[in-house]
């Protein structure tokens, strides 16, 4: 038996899995349309490379990754470009984004595949490109490019975790993929462990979920000559805790470290991945699917709760529908009970608006009144510090609470507001019904946009020193012309006289810092551009 | 439309609040038992006080009323209060007393949750530096006086000072077991030829050490149920003893056992009720210990060689003013701030 080790604090929400994990995954149909966002990442929004009118296929490129940070989108079926335009996405701000309207013809035709027949014979960094070109990102909620996760630092990785905890109550789409598809995610697990040249592989798999787990075991003996003997894949029961599944603290109860305040999990030599995006990866280079659809739960408030795999892009309420939602339905939660956000447009009393689903879905919990009464209106603190007992990150949530209130920022900060994880176990316990995460977002936010301030402050304070700068330059530059002129006419004196070592070298100087100059302006002044276009 | 988390399993600070006035109850039936009824009178007496001051302040503050009344937390501090005062005390004191707590103590520091001090024991201290004669005089357990007083005769003392005929307060009353310790020991008279007396029980005070038997009860209830932990009563308790027993083993003529100090006054209510008020003590594990144990301290002096009969109000109120920097010099660490993720503590 592996050690385990714990995490302070944590939670036991009611878990109400089983309902969803009574029937098998159904694939939904086609939808009506696709609105497709092309933000569904964490980073820069893809760049659109079609037009309203065109036709496309299914899985043919729509958005192109672009920035360092960015992940590729695609057609998830075969139609017409009907629009694209700002629609409002499945985000918690609420917010309007780019999207592209896609009207199936119902053909599903595919785009020409080009498998990657063995990855093993390709680089890392060809991999990486595939991956960001098939859109793969985060299964898990966070929706971050795997590419850039792939990337090898400085520390060598020991560890590579696949996430499969699904530590939140309601939602079982990893739990089911695991069940049904566990072969495929031990190979997108082997590759990702090739790509990162990681010495073990562990699957963290919360105990209330034996089926999943006897799945992957199953597929790694099943598959046990395939990988290799050294390089050990193992299944890991972890406790039953919220949130056990945050990265974080599985990387804690697997290896017994914690990643340091402020660093990423690379620099202590562990990477995890979401199961689900195992599968995906595998999916991408074995079959050269780009990312298309996803797993995802619809529980709560319906008839027959269960998983779909259905395409992005779907809308939400055609999703729901194929659960039907029960007539109480006063909205939709996207992700789980305790980090989950009510979906924009869906607060009246039928849902209004097709906010469509996309990467980042994992599970809609269709609500109701009995089923998540609003809570009892605030209390003031009592300082019982249940909350301290269950923040996994070592916090004093009450602390946070004051000091966020009194927009007392810098203080917060001093008190680790920013290794708040918003995991949401403080609120869940806090007899005084106080929206704790709701005011370390507030907190967050505003330091944030307080920082971005300063640094808009800044770069036109260096705007000014830039300009300062110039005149300097301009009246060096002068000096330096005559300079030359002066320093011609002796060269002409001097006629064929070479040069020497030490001229040569001041000469080669003048020219590089000149250049240096031009280069800063240039970049400076790119820099505004690119700050005041985008504001 | 509300936030995440979208579910709770907070049963409310009202009903945390009414766990822990339940958990007063077999220590206040013992209290009957032993001494009578008059105690009831004078909780009831608190609580109204303590009910309608929260009102008339929440009205001044412009704040809404009924929630906060139905939270239970001025009453905790009524019934601690009344526990804390003899209960043959005249009305108007314990009116006084509870008025000044909730007013005073709990409102004008901001309400709920923002009172710096415990509302009960400045309602405590206002009324024994006030009225330090009528604090003392304790109704003595039932069968150990010759003299007993009815109900009705009690009522009649809380609410006129009116004794029947030919009773005087000497013949119903006596000092606290702590307080006569402390009397016959400047008589140089040997703690053995005292705790002879009858007023001392088994333990620490014939009745009272019952009482604390019902507080202690009480007070492992709120354990189990998890309203408070163990830091701030086992350190209470457990530094009071070792004080005590070094004081004892250094001279145990003018220096009582340390179960004397567990059992007399309000160390064990203090323990398990008063300290571990959640609002004015701190909110840090290890900030819980230095408090208890400063606490601890602080109530062996007092009775030892101050001249109030009981150090658990003060030593309360003392320590609460040294909350804000203890917790601030007891943060735990944060999670990955802690030695760079070194392998620690297994399960
Ligand atoms: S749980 Fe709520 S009431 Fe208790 S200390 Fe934390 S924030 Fe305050
Ligand atoms: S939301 Fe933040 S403060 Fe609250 S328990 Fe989670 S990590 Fe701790």
């Amino acid at each position: 038996m592996r050690t385990l080790y714990h995490f302070h604090g944590g939670v036991h929400p009611p878990s109400n899995k089983t309902q969803s994990t009574r029937l098998a995954i159904a694939p939904a149909p086609l939808p009506s349309r696709l609105i497709v966002p092309l933000h569904q990442h964490a980073g820069e929004t893809a760049k659109p490379v079609v037009q309203a009118g065109d036709h496309v296929l299914k899985g043919q490129l729509i958005g192109m990754p672009d920035g360092f940070v960015s992940s590729a989108v695609h057609a998830p079926t075969s139609g017409t470009i009907a629009a694209i335009d700002m629609q409002l996405i499945a985000h918690p701000s609420g917010l309007p984004n780019l999207c592209a309207t896609l009207i199936p013809d119902g053909k599903d035709e595919w785009i020409e595949l080009e498998p990657v027949k063995n990855y093993r014979d390709h680089s890392t960094t060809e991999l990486q490109h595939l991956l960001r070109m098939a859109g793969v990102v985060g299964l898990g909620g966070a929706a971050f490019p795997s590419d850039i996760k792939l990337r090898l630092g400085k520390q060598k990785i020991k560890t590579l975790i696949l996430n499969g905890a699904e530590c939140e109550p309601y939602i079982t789409c990893d739990d089911m993929l695991m069940r049904e598809r566990a072969a495929e995610i031990v190979q997108g697990a082997e590759i990702l462990r090739f790509m990162l040249d990681a010495d073990e592989v562990l699957y963290g798999v919360e105990d209330n979920k034996p089926e999943a787990i006897a799945a992957l075991q199953q597929a790694i003996t099943a598959s046990g000559s395939a990988l290799q003997q050294s390089k050990r894949h193992e299944v890991v029961a972890i406790p039953t805790i919220y949130p056990g599944g945050s990265a974080k603290q599985l990387i804690r109860v697997l290896t017994g470290l914690e990643v340091p305040s402020g660093k990423l999990p690379t620099d202590i030599g562990v990477q995890c991945f979401n199961v689900a995006t195992a599968y995906t990866v595998h999916r991408a280079l074995a079959h050269g699917e780009p990312l298309l659809s996803r797993i995802v739960t619809v529980a709560g408030n319906v008839r027959e709760a269960r998983n779909y795999e259905a395409l992005i892009g779907t809308p939400i309420d055609e999703l729901v529908a194929l659960s039907e939602a029960l007539p109480d339905t006063n909205g939709y939660i996207m992700g789980g009970p305790m980090m989950g956000f009510a979906l924009p447009g869906m607060s009246g009393p039928g849902p209004a608006v097709h906010v469509p689903m996309v990467k980042a879905t994992n599970c809609i919990i269709v609500s109701s009144e009995k089923l998540f009464p609003p809570p009892p209106p605030a209390m003031p603190c009592i300082r019982c510090t249940r909350c301290v007992e269950v923040c996994p990150a070592d916090l004093q949530p009450q602390d946070l609470f004051w000091f966020a209130q009194s927009k007392e920022f810098g203080r917060a900060q001093t008190f680790s507001l920013f290794d708040c994880i918003e995991c949401g176990a403080c609120s869940y316990v806090c007899p005084s019904h106080i929206p704790l995460v709701q005011y370390y977002r507030f907190a967050k936010s505003e330091i944030r946009a307080r920082e971005h301030d300063k640094q808009l402050a800044d770069q036109a304070r260096d705007r000014h020193e830039f300009h300062e700068q110039r005149i300097e330059r301009e009246k060096r530059e002068k000096a330096e012309k005559l300079a030359a002129k002066e320093k011609a006419a002796q060269a002409a004196k001097l006629a064929a006289q070479p040069l020497t070592a030490e001229q040569q070298a001041e000469l080669a100087n003048l020219a590089t810092s000149r250049e240096h100059i031009r280069e800063l302006a240039q970049s400076a002044v790119e820099h505004t551009t690119e700050n005041t276009g985008a504001n | 439309m509300f936030f995440s988390p979208f579910i709770s399993k907070s049963e409310g600070v009202a009903a945390i609040m009414l766990k822990v006035l339940l958990a007063l109850l077999p220590g206040i039936s013992l209290y009957v038992w032993y001494f009578g009824p008059a105690i009831l009178v004078s909780i009831a007496l608190a609580s109204i006080t303590a009910l309608a001051t929260e009102a008339a302040m929440l009205k001044l503050r412009k704040r809404p009323i009924a929630p906060f009344l139905k939270d239970n937390s001025a009453l905790l501090t009524a019934w601690l209060l009344a526990l804390s005062i003899p209960p043959l005390a005249p009305w108007w004191m314990v009116v006084v007393g509870t008025a000044f707590a909730i007013a005073i103590a709990k409102h004008l520091y901001g309400g709920l949750g923002s009172n710096m001090f415990n509302p009960a024991m400045v309602g405590y201290a206002v009324l024994i530096i006030s009225f330090p004669m009528q604090m003392t005089h304790w109704l003595a357990p039932q069968g150990l006086v010759l003299a007993e007083l009815s109900f009705a005769q009690q009522l009649q003392y809380i609410f006129s000072g009116v004794l029947p005929n030919g009773l005087t307060l000497d013949a119903i009353t006596m000092a606290t077991p702590l307080d006569t310790l402390k009397t016959h020991l400047h008589l140089d008279e040997s703690v053995q030829q005292i705790l002879n007396m009858p007023i001392y029980g088994q333990i620490g005070g014939h009745g009272s050490e019952m009482v604390a038997w019902g507080f202690l009860f009480g007070g492992l209830y709120l354990l189990a149920s998890r309203i408070i932990s163990w830091h701030i009563p086992f350190t209470y308790l457990g530094t009071l003893f070792v004080i005590a027993w070094i004081f004892h083993l250094a001279d145990p003529t003018h220096y009582v056992a340390p179960l004397f100090h567990w059992f007399s006054g309000a160390a064990i209510l203090g323990a398990f009720f008063i300290l571990t008020d959640p609002v004015s003590s701190p909110t840090t594990n290890k900030g819980r210990l230095i408090y208890a144990a400063g606490a601890a301290l602080l109530t062996y002096l007092i009775r030892t060689f101050g001249g109030f009969p009981d150090g658990v109000a003060f030593a309360t109120l003392l320590m609460n003013i040294c909350v804000p920097l203890i917790v601030l010099y007891t943060q735990p660490k944060v999670f990955g701030k802690k030695d760079g993720g070194k392998k620690d503590d297994q399960p």
